[in-house]
């Protein structure tokens, strides 16, 4: 079951490394598109577009459906919520902790700015 | 050739990134308004470690600060409640490059050492600072991530409040 899960993890932050790949979730997180949306809304062809679809929907991140001649991409139950979850508690404890350290640093700058102008007199 | 792309955009928007570069990478950056000279310094000097390294956010403060930024220095993090230390962060500086480069090792993890390596990169009197925090095991990174029942009740709690959320819409 953990070897399971940590499979799947593997598989999904694989999937969340490629800047395409993270457009395309967020895109789906709007709404459904079909595989010519996407490859449209990325400047990319059919091809190019279906590989990283594929990377998606095996990591469980994308679900797609064929109906007819059009394939629609939706977003895979849960999945996302796991590895964005940790990674977005993990992101906002260093954002918390640089906004603090803008603070130092700005100090740190304006002193500097101080003694700067002392010692020039 | 993306790491790049990234890099410039976080150089313009001083937003923190988070990402997963390997089984065992994780990589924070973030670009500060000053030179790297002052960033090097905020991360190394104690009194200004102190101010920053544990934001209110974080809802444990931080009792006790030593930090020896030489080769061979040790840092031990002390974090409490009430006064009470209950967890502590230790380990010793491998590398310490004056004003672009910091490189230590995290030895409180129970399945190996982890280690940390800051890099600062000074570009028209900004510093962009990239964190790359390398872990011993694919298993340790697992821990980390820690999905167990906490994690399961954490998001059984966010499926009520989507549900929550999504009635409240449908009620507009």
């Amino acid at each position: 079951m953990v070897q399971h899960v940590s499979d799947r993890l593997d598989a999904s932050f694989a999937a969340l490394s490629d800047p395409t790949r993270r457009g395309v979730l967020e895109q789906l997180g709007r709404a459904d598109a079909s595989i010519t949306d996407l490859a449209a809304r990325f400047d990319m062809t059919l091809t190019g577009i279906k590989k990283h679809v594929g990377v998606l929907e095996q990591a469980g991140l994308v679900i797609t459906e064929k109906v007819g001649r059009v394939r629609t991409c939706t977003l895979g139950p849960h999945r996302l919520e796991e590895e964005t979850a940790w990674l977005e508690r993990h992101r906002q404890l260093w954002d918390a902790r640089f906004d603090a350290l803008d603070n130092v640093l700005e100090e740190l700058k304006q002193k500097e700015k101080v003694n700067g102008r002392k010692k020039r007199k | 050739m993306d790491v790049r792309k990234e890099n410039d955009t976080a150089l313009m928007k001083n937003r923190t990134a988070v990402e997963r570069t390997s089984e065992r990478e994780f990589v924070v950056t973030r670009t500060f308004d000053a030179p790297a000279r002052l960033v090097f310094e905020a991360w190394t000097k104690p009194e200004l470690l102190k101010r920053w390294w544990a934001p209110k956010s974080m809802g444990a403060s931080l009792l006790s600060c030593e930090v020896d930024a030489r080769v061979g220095g040790s840092y031990r993090f002390g974090f409490g409640q009430g006064g009470a230390e209950v967890i502590a962060f230790f380990g010793k500086y491998l590398e310490v490059k004056p004003y672009s480069r910091l490189v230590w090792t995290n030895e409180e993890g129970a399945g190996g050492t982890a280690v940390t390596t800051v890099t600062f990169e000074e570009k028209a009197g900004k510093t962009l600072l990239v964190l790359r925090e390398l872990h011993p095991s694919k298993e340790a990174v697992d821990e980390a991530i820690g999905f167990g029942e906490g994690l399961r009740e954490t998001f059984g709690q966010l499926d009520e409040l989507l549900a929550t959320l999504g009635a409240s819409r449908q009620g507009l």
